[in-house]
Protein backbone atom coordinates (compact mmCIF):
# COMPACT_ATOMS: atom_id res chain seq x y z
CA UNK A 1 0.00 0.00 0.00
CA UNK A 2 1.18 3.50 -0.73
CA UNK A 3 0.78 6.36 1.71
CA UNK A 4 0.98 9.96 0.55
CA UNK A 5 2.08 12.32 3.29
CA UNK A 6 1.38 15.96 2.51
CA UNK A 7 4.09 18.38 3.49
CA UNK A 8 2.98 21.97 3.97
CA UNK A 9 5.33 24.78 4.92
CA UNK A 10 5.17 24.40 8.70
CA UNK A 11 4.27 20.69 8.85
CA UNK A 12 6.31 19.07 11.61
CA UNK A 13 4.84 15.58 12.04
CA UNK A 14 5.39 14.59 8.42
CA UNK A 15 8.60 12.73 9.32
CA UNK A 16 6.86 10.99 12.22
CA UNK A 17 4.12 9.82 9.88
CA UNK A 18 6.75 8.66 7.41
CA UNK A 19 8.59 6.74 10.11
CA UNK A 20 5.38 5.07 11.27
CA UNK A 21 4.42 4.01 7.77
CA UNK A 22 7.80 3.05 6.36
CA UNK A 23 9.75 1.82 9.38
CA UNK A 24 6.95 0.30 11.43
CA UNK A 25 4.51 -0.86 8.79
CA UNK A 26 7.02 -1.50 5.98
CA UNK A 27 4.76 0.19 3.45
CA UNK A 28 5.53 2.50 0.56
CA UNK A 29 5.23 6.20 1.17
CA UNK A 30 5.75 9.39 -0.74
CA UNK A 31 6.10 12.92 0.56
CA UNK A 32 3.74 15.23 -1.32
CA UNK A 33 4.84 18.86 -1.45
CA UNK A 34 1.94 21.25 -0.98
CA UNK A 35 2.51 22.77 -4.41
CA UNK A 36 2.27 19.41 -6.17
CA UNK A 37 -0.69 18.56 -8.37
CA UNK A 38 -0.42 14.78 -8.18
CA UNK A 39 -0.90 12.26 -5.38
CA UNK A 40 1.51 9.90 -7.18
CA UNK A 41 -0.78 6.93 -6.80
CA UNK A 42 -1.26 7.21 -3.05
CA UNK A 43 -3.92 4.90 -1.65
CA UNK A 44 -4.12 6.73 1.67
CA UNK A 45 -3.41 10.42 2.13
CA UNK A 46 -2.17 11.65 5.51
CA UNK A 47 -2.50 15.31 6.41
CA UNK A 48 0.09 15.49 9.19
CA UNK A 49 0.43 17.65 12.27
CA UNK A 50 2.30 20.92 12.50
CA UNK A 51 1.58 24.56 11.92
CA UNK A 52 0.92 24.81 8.20
CA UNK A 53 1.44 28.41 7.07
CA UNK A 54 2.15 29.33 10.68
CA UNK A 55 -1.54 28.85 11.50
CA UNK A 56 -2.03 32.34 10.07
CA UNK A 57 -5.62 33.57 10.09
CA UNK A 58 -6.88 30.27 11.58
CA UNK A 59 -5.25 26.88 11.84
CA UNK A 60 -5.67 25.21 8.47
CA UNK A 61 -7.33 28.18 6.80
CA UNK A 62 -4.55 28.93 4.32
CA UNK A 63 -3.30 25.36 3.85
CA UNK A 64 -6.70 24.47 2.53
CA UNK A 65 -5.93 26.46 -0.62
CA UNK A 66 -2.63 24.73 -1.38
CA UNK A 67 -2.61 23.18 -4.86
CA UNK A 68 -2.28 19.65 -3.46
CA UNK A 69 -5.53 20.07 -1.54
CA UNK A 70 -7.47 20.13 -4.78
CA UNK A 71 -6.15 16.61 -5.43
CA UNK A 72 -6.77 15.53 -1.84
CA UNK A 73 -10.38 16.68 -2.03
CA UNK A 74 -10.82 14.89 -5.38
CA UNK A 75 -9.32 11.72 -3.86
CA UNK A 76 -11.77 11.95 -0.95
CA UNK A 77 -14.72 12.53 -3.31
CA UNK A 78 -13.74 9.36 -5.18
CA UNK A 79 -13.94 7.48 -1.88
CA UNK A 80 -10.19 7.55 -1.24
CA UNK A 81 -9.05 7.46 2.36
CA UNK A 82 -7.79 10.68 3.96
CA UNK A 83 -6.54 10.84 7.54
CA UNK A 84 -6.09 14.22 9.22
CA UNK A 85 -3.99 14.26 12.36
CA UNK A 86 -3.95 17.33 14.62
CA UNK A 87 -3.16 20.22 12.24
CA UNK A 88 -4.25 17.87 9.45
CA UNK A 89 -7.63 17.53 11.19
CA UNK A 90 -7.86 21.33 11.31
CA UNK A 91 -7.02 21.53 7.61
CA UNK A 92 -9.61 18.85 6.75
CA UNK A 93 -12.28 20.81 8.63
CA UNK A 94 -11.33 24.06 6.90
CA UNK A 95 -11.46 22.23 3.55
CA UNK A 96 -14.98 21.00 4.44
CA UNK A 97 -13.84 17.40 4.19
CA UNK A 98 -14.94 17.04 7.81
CA UNK A 99 -17.70 18.74 9.78
CA UNK A 100 -17.19 21.25 12.57
CA UNK A 101 -14.25 23.43 13.53
CA UNK A 102 -11.33 23.29 15.95
CA UNK A 103 -11.08 26.32 18.18
CA UNK A 104 -8.55 27.56 20.68
CA UNK A 105 -8.38 25.26 23.70
CA UNK A 106 -10.25 26.41 26.76
CA UNK A 107 -7.01 26.26 28.77
CA UNK A 108 -4.09 27.01 26.50
CA UNK A 109 -1.64 24.76 24.73
CA UNK A 110 -1.68 21.12 25.87
CA UNK A 111 1.12 18.63 25.35
CA UNK A 112 0.41 15.39 27.20
CA UNK A 113 -0.76 11.82 26.79
CA UNK A 114 -4.53 11.44 26.62
CA UNK A 115 -6.82 8.45 26.55
CA UNK A 116 -9.49 8.20 23.91
CA UNK A 117 -12.24 5.64 23.50
CA UNK A 118 -12.91 4.15 20.08
CA UNK A 119 -16.58 4.93 19.47
CA UNK A 120 -16.96 3.34 16.06
CA UNK A 121 -15.07 0.64 14.22
CA UNK A 122 -16.74 1.17 10.84
CA UNK A 123 -14.06 3.47 9.48
CA UNK A 124 -10.82 2.56 7.72
CA UNK A 125 -8.87 3.98 10.68
CA UNK A 126 -10.60 1.97 13.39
CA UNK A 127 -11.67 -1.30 11.75
CA UNK A 128 -9.02 -3.37 13.57
CA UNK A 129 -9.81 -1.85 16.95
CA UNK A 130 -12.58 -3.00 19.28
CA UNK A 131 -15.55 -0.77 19.99
CA UNK A 132 -14.94 0.86 23.35
CA UNK A 133 -11.21 0.13 23.19
CA UNK A 134 -9.17 2.75 25.01
CA UNK A 135 -6.06 4.12 23.35
CA UNK A 136 -3.42 6.29 24.96
CA UNK A 137 -1.73 8.68 22.56
CA UNK A 138 -0.09 12.08 22.86
CA UNK A 139 -1.69 15.38 22.04
CA UNK A 140 0.21 18.62 21.39
CA UNK A 141 -2.03 21.45 20.29
CA UNK A 142 -3.41 24.86 21.17
CA UNK A 143 -6.47 24.68 18.94
CA UNK A 144 -8.20 21.37 19.34
CA UNK A 145 -11.52 22.26 20.87
CA UNK A 146 -13.94 20.53 18.53
CA UNK A 147 -16.97 22.72 18.03
CA UNK A 148 -20.17 22.52 16.03
CA UNK A 149 -23.73 23.71 16.56
CA UNK A 150 -25.86 21.57 18.88
CA UNK A 151 -27.91 20.54 15.89
CA UNK A 152 -24.81 19.42 14.01
CA UNK A 153 -23.44 17.63 17.07
CA UNK A 154 -26.70 15.72 17.42
CA UNK A 155 -26.55 14.79 13.77
CA UNK A 156 -22.92 13.63 14.08
CA UNK A 157 -23.84 11.49 17.07
CA UNK A 158 -26.90 10.13 15.29
CA UNK A 159 -24.97 9.23 12.16
CA UNK A 160 -22.17 7.61 14.13
CA UNK A 161 -19.59 10.12 12.95
CA UNK A 162 -18.00 10.59 16.37
CA UNK A 163 -15.06 8.20 16.20
CA UNK A 164 -12.97 9.05 19.26
CA UNK A 165 -13.86 10.59 22.60
CA UNK A 166 -11.56 11.71 25.43
CA UNK A 167 -12.17 9.50 28.47
CA UNK A 168 -10.80 8.98 31.95
CA UNK A 169 -9.20 5.85 33.36
CA UNK A 170 -12.64 4.32 33.88
CA UNK A 171 -13.53 4.94 30.24
CA UNK A 172 -15.95 7.75 30.99
CA UNK A 173 -16.03 10.99 28.95
CA UNK A 174 -15.75 13.31 31.96
CA UNK A 175 -14.92 17.01 31.94
CA UNK A 176 -11.64 16.23 33.72
CA UNK A 177 -10.63 13.87 30.89
CA UNK A 178 -11.29 16.54 28.27
CA UNK A 179 -7.97 18.30 27.58
CA UNK A 180 -9.24 21.20 25.50
CA UNK A 181 -12.94 21.77 26.15
CA UNK A 182 -14.07 19.88 23.06
CA UNK A 183 -17.85 19.61 22.66
CA UNK A 184 -19.01 16.27 24.08
CA UNK A 185 -15.37 15.22 24.59
CA UNK A 186 -15.00 14.66 20.84
CA UNK A 187 -11.42 13.85 19.83
CA UNK A 188 -12.08 12.59 16.30
CA UNK A 189 -14.82 12.49 13.68
CA UNK A 190 -15.41 11.17 10.18
CA UNK A 191 -17.38 12.43 7.18
CA UNK A 192 -20.74 10.98 6.20
CA UNK A 193 -19.11 8.64 3.68
CA UNK A 194 -16.69 7.50 6.45
CA UNK A 195 -13.56 7.61 4.26
CA UNK A 196 -12.16 10.80 5.81
CA UNK A 197 -11.23 10.64 9.48
CA UNK A 198 -9.67 13.38 11.59
CA UNK A 199 -8.36 13.23 15.14
CA UNK A 200 -6.40 15.49 17.46
CA UNK A 201 -4.19 12.81 19.15
CA UNK A 202 -1.09 11.57 17.34
CA UNK A 203 -1.17 7.83 16.53
CA UNK A 204 2.07 8.18 14.55
CA UNK A 205 3.81 9.21 17.76
CA UNK A 206 2.49 6.17 19.63
CA UNK A 207 3.97 3.32 17.62
CA UNK A 208 6.39 1.63 20.04
CA UNK A 209 6.99 1.34 23.80
CA UNK A 210 10.01 3.59 23.51
CA UNK A 211 7.64 6.44 22.65
CA UNK A 212 5.51 5.72 25.69
CA UNK A 213 2.70 3.93 23.86
CA UNK A 214 2.11 1.53 21.01
CA UNK A 215 -1.59 2.23 20.89
CA UNK A 216 -1.37 4.08 17.59
CA UNK A 217 -0.44 0.88 15.81
CA UNK A 218 -3.94 -0.55 15.75
CA UNK A 219 -5.10 2.48 13.80
CA UNK A 220 -2.44 2.09 11.13
CA UNK A 221 -3.09 -1.66 11.06
CA UNK A 222 -6.74 -0.85 10.42
CA UNK A 223 -5.71 1.05 7.30
CA UNK A 224 -3.66 -1.91 6.11
CA UNK A 225 -6.56 -4.28 6.71
CA UNK A 226 -9.25 -2.20 5.02
CA UNK A 227 -7.72 -0.16 2.23
CA UNK A 228 -7.05 -2.05 -0.95
CA UNK A 229 -3.82 -1.02 -2.59
CA UNK B 1 -11.20 53.30 -7.64
CA UNK B 2 -9.17 52.19 -4.65
CA UNK B 3 -10.84 51.46 -1.36
CA UNK B 4 -9.83 50.45 2.14
CA UNK B 5 -12.45 48.16 3.63
CA UNK B 6 -12.32 47.42 7.36
CA UNK B 7 -13.50 44.00 8.46
CA UNK B 8 -14.00 42.67 12.00
CA UNK B 9 -14.15 38.94 12.60
CA UNK B 10 -15.39 37.86 16.02
CA UNK B 11 -16.17 34.57 17.71
CA UNK B 12 -19.86 33.84 17.36
CA UNK B 13 -21.84 34.69 20.48
CA UNK B 14 -22.45 31.70 22.67
CA UNK B 15 -19.23 30.00 21.61
CA UNK B 16 -16.66 29.96 24.39
CA UNK B 17 -13.97 32.57 23.73
CA UNK B 18 -11.06 31.74 26.04
CA UNK B 19 -9.07 34.80 24.98
CA UNK B 20 -12.00 37.08 25.68
CA UNK B 21 -12.56 35.41 29.04
CA UNK B 22 -8.88 35.74 30.03
CA UNK B 23 -8.93 39.43 29.13
CA UNK B 24 -12.18 39.94 31.04
CA UNK B 25 -10.69 38.28 34.12
CA UNK B 26 -7.55 40.43 33.87
CA UNK B 27 -9.61 43.60 33.59
CA UNK B 28 -11.59 42.59 36.67
CA UNK B 29 -8.33 42.00 38.52
CA UNK B 30 -7.27 45.54 37.57
CA UNK B 31 -10.45 46.92 39.06
CA UNK B 32 -12.50 47.44 35.90
CA UNK B 33 -15.44 45.82 37.57
CA UNK B 34 -17.98 47.33 35.19
CA UNK B 35 -16.75 45.07 32.38
CA UNK B 36 -19.25 42.32 31.57
CA UNK B 37 -17.52 40.59 28.69
CA UNK B 38 -14.72 41.12 26.19
CA UNK B 39 -14.70 39.51 22.76
CA UNK B 40 -11.36 39.04 21.07
CA UNK B 41 -11.31 38.72 17.31
CA UNK B 42 -9.32 40.20 14.48
CA UNK B 43 -9.48 43.38 12.51
CA UNK B 44 -8.48 43.33 8.85
CA UNK B 45 -8.13 46.19 6.42
CA UNK B 46 -8.51 45.12 2.81
CA UNK B 47 -7.10 47.48 0.22
CA UNK B 48 -8.63 46.79 -3.13
CA UNK B 49 -9.78 48.22 -6.43
CA UNK B 50 -13.53 48.32 -7.05
CA UNK B 51 -15.98 50.26 -9.18
CA UNK B 52 -17.98 51.56 -6.25
CA UNK B 53 -18.24 51.49 -2.48
CA UNK B 54 -20.99 48.89 -2.75
CA UNK B 55 -18.85 46.70 -4.97
CA UNK B 56 -15.94 46.98 -2.52
CA UNK B 57 -18.19 45.94 0.31
CA UNK B 58 -19.60 43.04 -1.67
CA UNK B 59 -16.11 41.83 -2.59
CA UNK B 60 -15.10 41.92 1.08
CA UNK B 61 -18.19 39.90 2.02
CA UNK B 62 -17.21 37.24 -0.49
CA UNK B 63 -13.72 37.10 1.00
CA UNK B 64 -15.15 36.68 4.48
CA UNK B 65 -17.41 33.87 3.41
CA UNK B 66 -14.64 32.03 1.61
CA UNK B 67 -11.59 32.61 3.77
CA UNK B 68 -11.47 35.38 6.34
CA UNK B 69 -14.11 34.01 8.72
CA UNK B 70 -14.98 30.44 9.60
CA UNK B 71 -18.71 30.08 8.95
CA UNK B 72 -19.01 27.45 11.70
CA UNK B 73 -17.74 29.60 14.55
CA UNK B 74 -17.21 33.22 13.57
CA UNK B 75 -19.23 36.23 12.50
CA UNK B 76 -17.95 39.15 10.48
CA UNK B 77 -18.87 42.81 10.23
CA UNK B 78 -17.84 44.89 7.22
CA UNK B 79 -17.26 48.54 7.96
CA UNK B 80 -17.70 51.53 5.67
CA UNK B 81 -15.21 51.45 2.79
CA UNK B 82 -12.96 54.51 2.60
CA UNK B 83 -11.68 55.82 -0.69
CA UNK B 84 -7.94 55.23 -0.60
Amino acid sequence: MKFGIVRFPGSNCDEDAWFAVVEHLRQDAVMLWHKAHDLEGSDVVILPGGFAYGDYLRAGAIARFSPIMREVVAHAKRGGVVIGICNGFQIACEAHLLPGALLRNDRGYRSMPVTVRVERTDTPLTAAAAAGQRLTMPIAHGEGRFTASDEDLDRLEGEGQVIFRYVDAAGQPTAAANPNGASRNIAGVCNTERNVVGLMPHPERAMEPLLGSSDGRVLFESLLATVSA
Amino acid sequence: MKFRVPVDVLPRRGILDPQGKAVTDALHTLGFSAVDEVHVGRHLVIELAADSEAAAREAAAGMCQKLLANPVTEDFVIGAPEAA
